[in-house]
């Protein structure tokens, strides 16, 4: 065993910790960017998010793993820092001192969101396919699932019974609209107004995918965090249950 | 008469004996409040998953929306009756404030590189969506805005 191999079996038998200290090291190098390159303009969470995409594409890239930088051995533990269970307990944590009727007052408004957020982005999937020359309503469906997020995407096609290259293309969908969410929430926030609970919730409904609205609102502004994920966290649900019955019947009866 | 919430007086003096034990031994640690934390997300993601396996659909709906609506309930009835103290509140502030270091591990351990070479259609599919619900915030927002105001003309 060289010394190189047992160093890195440290850190990869320790890989979560490696992970808290990889983490803090990135994010303490993305407030200071923040801070001196651009004097605070583009936020330091935004640039650390921006920084962890660019090296979970080369983690894909050295790798071509599927879990971005966590596929490196020693750094597999930013994959369980980030994954679902750690992300699903520090967003409801950031609901702690929230008041109940902000939530309240948002109700119907993310309601409206939701229901509009699946639908559009549905349609908005499936009229590319079809640009693109797909006709059969089996591949539109799955497509437009993955344009909601990269979970409804694959439920949907394996629901009702999609080719495995048009899941994939589905997922693809769904990733980026993720991580185009996570990058352009923060310069787009001010224009569509969200600064607010209100529209945090409309807009958490809207966009769905609970990483990139978590992300996002993070880069954006983190008191709105709980409010976005919140109406958020239905979306997928949502999309789950609409796409291979509702959604799916209406394709078929339109191709 | 039975000496039911509604009527401390009639057991005055126990309740306010049992409240008293409770109060001192909940007020101690921090891992209370990590506890709540966890309880709440637990019982949000049991229930989601019961009302998508009622449904029948292959996806948690709403688990984590409702956890968050468990935490702030319980933290609001904790806090009426003076249980919250500050160690429990650390216990659960703490994972508050690593959500966002939390977020950056999660972009970075994103299949970026599949997002990037899945082929124009996923491209455009994901920009054009992304695009369009954003352009649709402010539309849905200004419903949502009217029904509120609507709501506090009434009250």
């Amino acid at each position: 065993m060289s010394f190189t191999e047992a160093m890195e079996g440290v850190l990869a038998k320790y890989s979560l910790i490696t992970a808290f200290a990889a983490v803090g090291g990135l994010v303490w190098i993305s407030y200071v960017l923040s801070a001196k390159l651009t004097r605070g303009r583009l936020h330091g969470s935004a640039i650390a998010i921006l920084l962890g995409l660019a090296l979970a594409w080369i983690g894909g890239a050295l790798t071509e793993g599927k879990k971005g930088i966590a596929d490196i051995s020693f750094l597999a533990g930013v994959g369980m820092m980030g994954g679902a269970m750690f992300r699903d307990l520090a967003i409801v944590a950031t609901a702690f001192g929230v008041r109940m009727e902000e939530f309240r007052k948002a109700g119907l408004g993310g309601a409206i969101a939701l229901l509009a957020g699946v639908t559009v982005s549905f349609a908005v999937g499936a009229l590319v396919a079809f640009a693109f020359g797909y006709r059969d309503a089996v591949s539109l469906t799955t497509i437009g699932g993955g344009a909601a997020t990269y979970i409804v995407g694959p439920v949907t096609g394996g629901a009702i019974g999609a080719s495995s290259e048009v899941m994939a293309l589905s997922v693809a969908a769904g990733l980026v609209k993720s991580i185009l969410v996570m990058t352009m929430t923060p310069f787009i926030a001010r224009r569509i107004g969200l600064d607010n609970p209100r529209s945090a919730m409309v807009f958490g409904g809207l966009m769905g995918t609970t990483s990139g609205v978590a992300g996002g609102l993070a880069a954006t502004d983190p008191k709105l965090v709980p409010y976005g994920a919140m109406t958020a966290t239905f979306y997928t649900g949502i999309g789950c249950l609409l796409g291979p019955s509702l959604i799916f019947i209406v394709i078929r009866a339109l191709v | 008469m039975y000496g039911g919430r509604d009527q401390p007086e009639s057991c005055g003096l126990r309740g306010a004996r049992v409240r008293g034990m409770i109060r001192r031994s909940l007020g101690t640690m921090v891992i209370y409040g990590t506890a709540l934390l966890s309880a709440c997300l637990l019982l949000g993601l049991l229930v989601g998953r019961a009302i998508g396996w009622m449904v029948g659909v292959e996806a948690n709906i709403g688990g984590v929306g409702l956890a968050m609506l468990a935490l702030i309930l319980c933290c609001d009835r904790l806090q009426a009756a003076k249980l919250m103290r500050p160690p429990t509140e650390q216990g659960i502030q703490f994972w508050s404030s690593v959500y966002i270091p939390v977020v950056v591990a999660m972009a970075a351990s994103q299949n970026v590189f599949a997002a990037l070479s899945g082929g124009a259609v996923a491209v455009v599919a994901g920009v054009l969506s992304v695009a369009a619900c954003f352009a649709l915030v402010p539309v849905i927002g200004r419903i949502g805005s009217k029904e509120a105001g609507k709501d506090t003309a009434a009250e």
